[in-house]
C-alpha cells in the first residue's frame, strides 16, 4: 500500500512539473507582446519596459522559469496586476466558495446518480429504466447555463423560493449546486446503471443468491462495491473539475468562486493571476486523482496488486 | 432409503423473441437420502437449468412452467421467494462450475462464508469467526486464520473451490447441488475436490446432486445416474449398470466417447452432430438425427420412458415391446 501511494505521488509530481512548465510558458504563447496587450495600445515604451522588468520577462527563459518555480515553492505566485494583491491570496480567498459549491453539487450528483442508476438497473428494460435513460439523455443534452437560468427564472423570479444570485449563504447555494448536480449526475447514473447490470449478471451474484441472502444485501454489499470502481473515477474527475471552478455556473449565479476569478483575470489580461489559477487547477486535478487511486485500492483489493483480473 | 428430493415433470421455459423455449422438458428424478445422484449430459442439454430450477435461481427470463419439486414432501415450486431464501444455503446449497468467478472479488473469504451463517443461524462476532475458521479447516484449507482475511484473487482455483464448498456446507445443508464442481480445475486438483466432497458427504450426512458431463466423475462418485439429452431424461439407472450395460444409444455414445486408461489403442468414437437447441427439436425422438440405431418410428413419435427393470428406465423405442410403459 505504501509503495503504491509513493508511486502515485511521484508520478503526480511529474505531472505537476509539466503543468508548471505549461502555465509558465502561457505568457510566452500569447501572440504579440503580452506586456503590450496587458497595458493596452496607448502604453508608453517606458511603461512596457518597466512591466517587462517587473515580470522578469527581460531575462533568459530558463532563468525566468527557475525564478518562477523557486518563488512558487515559497508560495509566491506573483501579484495580480489588477488588484496588486498576491496571486495566492486572491486564489485562496475564492477557493472556499468554490469548495462549498463543488462539494454540495457533487453530493447532489452522487445521490441522484447512484440511486437512479441502481433503480434503473434493478428494473432493467422497464418503464422506470426508460425514464431514467430519458432523464440522463436530457441531462447530457441540456447546457448547464440554460438549466441554471431556467431554475433561477422558475424558483427565484416566479416562485421567489430562493434569492437571486447575490450572496453565498446556504439558500444561495441550493440552486447553483442543484444545477451542477443534475448535470453531473447523468454521467454517474449511466455508469452506475450499466455497471450494475453487468455486475448483477456475474457468477458471484448467483452465488450470493444461492446463499439465501436478502436482495438488499446482494445489491449493496455484493454488487454496488464492484460497480463503484468506474463510478469513483468519474466522481473524482467531476470533483476535480468542480473544484477548478465551474466557470459558467459561477458566472450565471454570480458565485464568487475560482471560476469567476478566472474569467475576471482573462478579461483584464491579468497574466500572473491566470498562470496561478491554471497551476492551482492542475494541482487540484492531480491531487484528486491520487486520492481516487488510493480509494480504488480500498474498494477493490485487486488494484493494489497491479494484477487486476478481467 | 427414503426420498429427499422428488422432481416430477419439471418443465422450465425461457422467454425469447420467437416465443417461449422449453429448455427443461418434463424432467423426473428422485434423490434419496444419503445418495449421490449424477445428472449427466452434454453441454446445453439442460442440466444446469434443472439444478437452478430446483432452487429457483433462474434469471428473470426463465420460469418453471409446470411440474413439481418435492423437497421433504413439500413442493418448492409453490414457495414464495421469501420462503425460498430460507431454504437456499440452509437446507439446499449449491456450488458452481467456475470457482474463479463464483466468489465476490471485493469481499474477504471470511466475510463471504460468515454472511451465510449470519443469515441463517444469527451467529455473530468471535463465535462467527471461529465457526468460519473451523469450516475452512473442514474444507481442507491450510492457514485458515490467514485465509479468513484474504481476498479471493490471492487463492488458486482449487482453493477457491474449497472455499465455495466450505461456504456451501456452512449451515449443515441436507442437500448439496454441485454443478460441474471440478470442470474448471486441473486433474490432480479434481481428484482432491471429489475426495473432499465424498468425505464431507459422509461426515455431514448430506445428499448430493452432482451435475457433470464427465463419466469418470460419475464412476468415482455417484450411486445412481440420470442421463439428460435435449432437456429430457433419457435414461435413469444405477452407476454400475450405466457403465457396464448402457441402454440408450446416447448413453452408449457418451461412454464410447470417454477416454479410458486401459484402452489406449482403440480410437475414441464421437457422437456425430450436436445437441439440438430448443427451437430445433424434432417431433420424434430428439436424439434420432444422431442415433446410429434410429428407426422410422423415432422420426415421428416421441418415445416415453420405458421401465426396463426396477432400477432402469430408458427413453428409447428399442425397448418398446420388451417392457411396460411407466
Amino acid at each position: 500500500m505504501k509503495h503504491f501511494i509513493i508511486n502515485r505521488v511521484l508520478s503526480g509530481i511529474l505531472v505537476i512539473f509539466g503543468i508548471s512548465v505549461f502555465s509558465f510558458l502561457l505568457i510566452h504563447f500569447i501572440p504579440g507582446d503580452p506586456v503590450k496587450i496587458m497595458l493596452g495600445i496607448n502604453a508608453s515604451p517606458e511603461q512596457v519596459e518597466k512591466l517587462n522588468h517587473h515580470l522578469g520577462l527581460d531575462k533568459p527563459l530558463l532563468v525566468q522559469y527557475w525564478q518562477y518555480i523557486t518563488n512558487a515553492f515559497q508560495g509566491d505566485f506573483g501579484t495580480s496586476l489588477k488588484t496588486g494583491r498576491p496571486v495566492l491570496i486572491e486564489i485562496l480567498d475564492r477557493f472556499p466558495e468554490t469548495v462549498k459549491l463543488a462539494i454540495f453539487g457533487l453530493f447532489v450528483a452522487v445521490v441522484i446518480g447512484v440511486s437512479l442508476g441502481i433503480v434503473a438497473a434493478k428494473f432493467k428494460d422497464s418503464f422506470i429504466d426508460k425514464m431514467c435513460t430519458a432523464f440522463a439523455t436530457l441531462g447530457i443534452s441540456i447546457p448547464s447555463f440554460w438549466l441554471g437560468i431556467l431554475l433561477v427564472l422558475v424558483f427565484s423570479v416566479k416562485l421567489a423560493w430562493f434569492p437571486i444570485a447575490n450572496g453565498t449563504g446556504f439558500r444561495d447555494l441550493i440552486l447553483p449546486a442543484f444545477t451542477l448536480g443534475v448535470v453531473a449526475s447523468t454521467m454517474i447514473m449511466r455508469l452506475t446503471r450499466n455497471g450494475m447490470v453487468e455486475v448483477l449478471s456475474n457468477d458471484y451474484i448467483r452465488t450470493a443468491r444461492a446463499k439465501g441472502l436478502d436482495d438488499g444485501l446482494i445489491l449493496f454489499r455484493h454488487a454496488l462495491r464492484n460497480v463503484l470502481i468506474p463510478v469513483v473515477t468519474v466522481i473524482g474527475l467531476q470533483l476535480a473539475a468542480l473544484l477548478g471552478g465551474t466557470v459558467i455556473i459561477e458566472q450565471v449565479f454570480n458565485w464568487p468562486g475560482l471560476g469567476t476569478l478566472a474569467i475576471g483575470a482573462i478579461m483584464s489580461r491579468d497574466f500572473p493571476l491566470i498562470q496561478g489559477i491554471v497551476l492551482f487547477m492542475g494541482v487540484m486535478y492531480v491531487t484528486i486523482n491520487i486520492l481516487v487511486d488510493v480509494l480504488y485500492s480500498i474498494i477493490d483489493p485487486r488494484v493494489e496488486m497491479g494484477t487486476k483480473e478481467a | 432409503m427414503s426420498n429427499l428430493l422428488v422432481v416430477n415433470g419439471l418443465t422450465t421455459q425461457f422467454e425469447s423473441k420467437n416465443g417461449p423455449l422449453t429448455v427443461v422438458d418434463g424432467v423426473d428424478f428422485t434423490l434419496k437420502k444419503g445418495e449421490v445422484l449424477g445428472l449427466v449430459g452434454e453441454s446445453g442439454c439442460g442440466k444446469s437449468v434443472t439444478s437452478l430450477s430446483i432452487l429457483q435461481l433462474l434469471d428473470k427470463y426463465g420460469k418453471i412452467s409446470s411440474g413439481e419439486v418435492l423437497y421433504e414432501n413439500t413442493n418448492l415450486v409453490n414457495k414464495t421467494e421469501k420462503e425460498m431464501k430460507k431454504i437456499r444455503g440452509k437446507e439446499i446449497s449449491m456450488i458452481f462450475q467456475d470457482p474463479m468467478n463464483s466468489l465476490n472479488p471485493v469481499l474477504t473469504i471470511g466475510k463471504q462464508i460468515g454472511e451465510v451463517i449470519e443469515k441463517h443461524e444469527k451467529v455473530k462476532g468471535a463465535k462467527l469467526k471461529q465457526k468460519v475458521v473451523d469450516l475452512l479447516n473442514l474444507g481442507g484449507i491450510p492457514r485458515a486464520d490467514e485465509i479468513f482475511h484474504e481476498y479471493p484473487h490471492r487463492l488458486s482455483g482449487g482453493m477457491k473451490q474449497r472455499v465455495m464448498i466450505a461456504m456451501a456446507i456452512a449451515c449443515n445443508p441436507t442437500m448439496l447441488i454441485a454443478d460441474e464442481p471440478t470442470t474448471a480445475l486441473d486433474v490432480t486438483i479434481q481428484a482432491q475436490i471429489l475426495d473432499l466432497l465424498r468425505s464431507l458427504k459422509d461426515e455431514l450426512d448430506m445428499s448430493i446432486l452432482l451435475i457433470t458431463h464427465d463419466l469418470g466423475v460419475v464412476a468415482e462418485m455417484c450411486d445412481r445416474v440420470v442421463v439428460m439429452y435435449a432437456g429430457q431424461v433419457v435414461e435413469t439407472t444405477d452407476t454400475r449398470t450405466l457403465l457396464r450395460n448402457p441402454r440408450h444409444p446416447y448413453t452408449e455414445g457418451l461412454i464410447q466417447a470417454t477416454p479410458h486408461q486401459s484402452k489406449g489403442k482403440s480410437r475414441l468414437k464421437s457422437i456425430v452432430g450436436q445437441v439440438p437447441t430448443p427451437d430445433q427439436y424434432s417431433p420424434g425422438c430428439r436424439f434420432a438425427d444422431r442415433c446410429p440405431k434410429a428407426m422410422d418410428i423415432c422420426q415421428s413419435n416421441v418415445p416415453p420412458l420405458f421401465e426396463i427393470d426396477g432400477q432402469t428406465s430408458c427413453r428409447c423405442w428399442l425397448y418398446e415391446m420388451k417392457e411396460e410403459v411407466i
